[in-house]
């Protein structure tokens, strides 16, 4: 992975047809940018943004991020060249829009195949973030995630998914609360990363944060956002407080004293700590490293 | 040829204008004569009327060939004073005049330009000449250059004796039959006539312009009867929609917001940032953002501000009704809801533009302000600002009271995007200087913000800003970066004539610019 950064808190789509939004993008706090070649661009100017595309992620490729081109749907006229150019531009995984099995996975993973061969990139790269935008999608999610060696992470899309399912979409999104959680549980079976879908309403900070709320609390590691102005409150969700690097470090050195002293319980502020205690500290940790934050040791 | 202490070379006379050459910020100090004014001691006439037509007004006034005349710009788009004085002034034949203008408006039909091909107005000084008339000075419409000041210089120059003006009309949206006005009530209401006092004070003859003739006494008052020599009523002072336009929204450029965000993060990072402190944002789209973040920050910190300063826009009344600042200082109200305040609350003052921003009084009040926001069309790798031309020579802007607050304000910060469009905006040396970088504190962009290692907060600065996770960035960078994303544009091409004097608050000249090639 070229990218520096291991966290994926925020995916920020910019349209391969805006040159002025692509320039600027760069500049926003997102951890994830996926230049898009799908929904964003008028079908008059796909062959445009491809090409922009290409150039923008192969020679002006924005430094510490994680960047991702989605390509056309995998029915459509246009997801040859998009493979063909995508590939060949080297991001660090190419975003599929409405997979529904894990047959459509493997047939674009084997073509990428050849793509990195004939190019002479490394075989295997190319990562692959699946769209699940659909019941036959959320049905078929874990054999999605577990298709492909390439497959990195699943991203629910909730428009899509509501319109297949004949539901309403609502702020409190109750409609896709079960989407949500089978998305999320094929994730955490095929060890792949899990993210959660857009908060549509560019207007409603209040909205946004009840949102991701239930998107942190439900285990999601990000969330895809539609607007800039989203980026901020999204990471600041999936960033760990002060109190809760402070909490995480005592637990750890507990553990540690406890090993020292080969004591089979150990307690902290008169509480069992189990393994589970022990691995989210290390889990709280490292999203704190990885977005950039200094850690000392325990107050 | 001269060089100023900036390093721009100057001719030493261009037309009628003899250059001082710019020594720094500081360096310029007032003279030891009095201050000058052409108004001369009258009898008080006994009761009766000033009231006359516009024509009779400016008979009376002695105005003739080759004299001065002045107006202020707080009716900005929505001015009608202006093109109907300069219509009765060309119907009576009178040519040549000196047009001196707080700012020209982009008034049309008829324009400025108009009155100058025609031989009605032969000179100009302002803060600023944008629309028709700078694009059309800019490609050499006048014989003599343009003299461009700051807010806080023009006042100063009146009381110099550099600007003398014989007639100064004053628009006002009320007035009564014995000359006393005022901006704050009537139909096209403006709020602060702040630009007009040093004029109705200084003025050899003053006649206030208004549709709104009220009983006397007028009440409340701006411009006071014993300065005031006729009163013209005209049918109609202004469009209030535009008077009034420009009504501050939220700006929704993610750009723009996130600039906005970092500078109101810059103020609250600040040891200065506490309780009592003082501010002035401005009323451009970022500057808005940045007030409105900024009141965000203040109620988190529970921190209340003395005052803000400068042109008012219904954002800062917000704040101001809030309980977030005790006084307003409002030399100009930016929006209806602005203007509408200062007659609501006598904790917003109508100020006077000197009071404000001239550098040369006992005691201006930006000598007292915190923290400046700054707009810029251009920053070069010395912190310099370019607040006047466009990337192809065009006239985009006015000084207004920039190089003020930058000089006095203890923190100027200046916002700005890396790249505007096709066009770098942190460059290596800016077209037109306008504001010297050694007093710029910060410059704010969506890339990072860069700290001037010049300025006398510096340390002071970077040591706060250090605690906080706001990126910081040489200045050196943001401009390379901008050159990555558009290459080098082609330079401007100009010829030898200078059509414009940029002089520095003091006096003194620290750039000129020459006529653009077509």
């Amino acid at each position: 992975m070229a990218g520096k950064t291991a966290l994926k808190r925020t995916s920020l789509y910019v349209s391969g047809s805006s040159p002025v939004n692509m320039s600027q993008a760069i500049f926003y706090n997102e951890d994830c940018l996926v230049y898009d070649l799908e929904d964003s661009v008028p079908i008059a100017e796909k062959d445009a943004a491809r090409f922009l595309v290409y150039n923008t992620v192969r020679y002006h490729r924005p430094k510490d991020k994680y960047v991702l081109i989605r390509v056309n749907g995998i029915y459509s006229e246009f997801l040859d060249d998009d493979l063909e150019a995508a590939v060949r531009a080297r991001p660090d995984a190419i975003r599929i829009p409405k997979v529904e099995s894990a047959a459509e996975v493997e047939r674009i993973a084997k073509r990428i195949t050849e793509i990195e061969q004939e190019a002479g990139i490394e075989v295997g790269s190319t990562k692959l973030w699946c769209n699940i935008e659909s019941y036959p999608g959320v049905l078929n999610a874990e054999a999605i995630a577990k298709a492909d060696e390439r497959v990195e992470a699943l991203a629910l899309g909730a428009e899509d998914f509501t319109a297949s399912m004949k539901a309403t979409r609502t702020k409190p999104g109750w409609e896709i609360f079960y989407a949500r959680n089978a998305v999320l549980m094929a994730c955490r079976s095929a060890g792949v990363e899990a993210l959660d879908a857009v908060f549509s309403d560019i207007n409603d900070m209040e909205g946004l944060r009840a949102d991701t709320t239930l998107t942190k609390n439900l285990g999601f590691d990000g969330k895809t956002v539609v607007h800039p102005r989203q980026i901020d409150i999204v990471n600041s969700y999936f960033t760990p407080s002060k109190k809760e690097i402070n909490y995480a470090l005592r637990v750890l050195a507990a553990v540690e004293e406890g090993k020292k002293l080969n004591k089979g319980a150990i307690t902290l502020d008169g509480s069992m700590i189990d393994k589970p205690m022990e691995l989210r500290a290390l889990t709280t940790l490292a999203q704190a490293e990885a977005a950039g934050i200094k850690i000392g040791g325990a107050e | 040829m001269v060089k100023n202490c900036m390093g721009r070379e100057l001719p030493e006379q261009v037309g009628f204008y003899k250059v001082k050459p710019y020594m720094g910020p500081f360096a310029g100090k007032p003279g030891d004569q009095p201050v000058v004014s052409r108004r001369k001691p009258e009898r008080s006439p006994q009761g009766g009327s000033k009231v006359k037509t516009l024509e009779e007004a400016i008979v009376a006034s002695g105005l003739k060939d080759g004299m001065s005349i002045s107006f202020h710009h707080c009716f900005r788009e929505g001015d009608m004073v202006i093109s109907q004085v300069l219509t009765a002034i060309r119907k009576l034949g009178i040519k040549n005049l000196s047009f001196n203008p707080s700012a020209v408006v982009n008034i049309k039909n008829p324009s400025i330009v108009d009155f100058v091909k025609d031989g009605t107005i032969s000179r100009i000084s302002a803060s600023g000449i944008r629309g028709e008339l700078g694009d059309a000075v800019l490609a050499g419409l006048m014989d003599e250059p343009v003299v461009l000041r700051p807010h806080g210089a023009r006042p100063r120059a009146i009381e110099a004796g550099e600007v003398s003006i014989d007639v100064a009309f004053i628009g006002a949206s009320a007035a009564d039959e014995y000359g006393n006005a005022t901006g704050q009530i009537g139909p096209n209401a403006c709020g602060s006539l702040g630009y007009a006092f040093i004029d109705a004070t200084s003025a050899g003859k003053v006649v206030i312009v208004t549709d709104n003739l009220v009983d006397f006494p007028l009440a409340p008052v701006s411009i006071s009867q014993m300065y005031v020599d006729h009163v013209a009523v005209v049918e109609k002072i202004g469009d209030s929609d535009k008077i009034g336009a420009g009504a501050a929204r939220m700006t929704k450029n993610p750009r723009d917001l996130l600039i906005a965000e970092r500078s109101a993060d810059l103020i609250a990072a600040s040891r200065l940032f506490k309780e009592g402190f003082s501010f002035q944002t401005g009323a451009g789209a970022i500057s808005i953002a940045a007030t409105i973040y900024l009141s965000e920050r203040m109620e988190e910190r529970g921190i209340k501000a003395s005052f803000a300063l400068g042109g008012m826009t219904a954002n800062i009344i917000d704040m101001f009704r809030k309980g977030q600042v005790r006084v307003l200082e409002c030399s100009q109200s930016f929006d209806a809801v602005a203007a509408r305040a200062i007659v609501e609350d006598p904790n917003i003052l109508e100020i006077d533009n000197a009071l404000y921003a001239n550098p040369f009084t006992k005691g201006s009040l930006l000598s007292k302000l915190n923290f400046g926001v700054l707009a810029a069309l251009e920053v070069d790798t010395d912190f310099n600002v370019n607040i006047l031309t466009g990337s192809s020579g065009e006239m985009m802007g006015g000084l207004g009271g920039g190089p003020d607050v930058a000089t006095d304000a203890d923190i100027s910060i200046v916002t700005l995007p890396v790249v505007r469009g096709r066009t770098p905006s942190i460059v290596k040396r800016v077209f037109t200087l306008c504001t010297p970088g050694d007093t710029i504190a910060a410059v704010v962009t969506e890339a990072g913000i860069a700290l001037n290692p010049k300025h006398r907060y510096y340390a002071e600065l970077k040591e706060d800003l250090e605690k906080t996770n706001l990126k910081l960035v040489s200045i050196e960078y943001l401009q390379q970066l901008a050159e990555s994303m558009t290459g080098v544009p082609e330079p401007i091409e100009t010829t030898d004539k200078v059509v414009c004097i940029v002089e520095y608050r003091d006096g003194t000249v620290i750039d000129v610019i020459h006529q653009i090639k077509k």
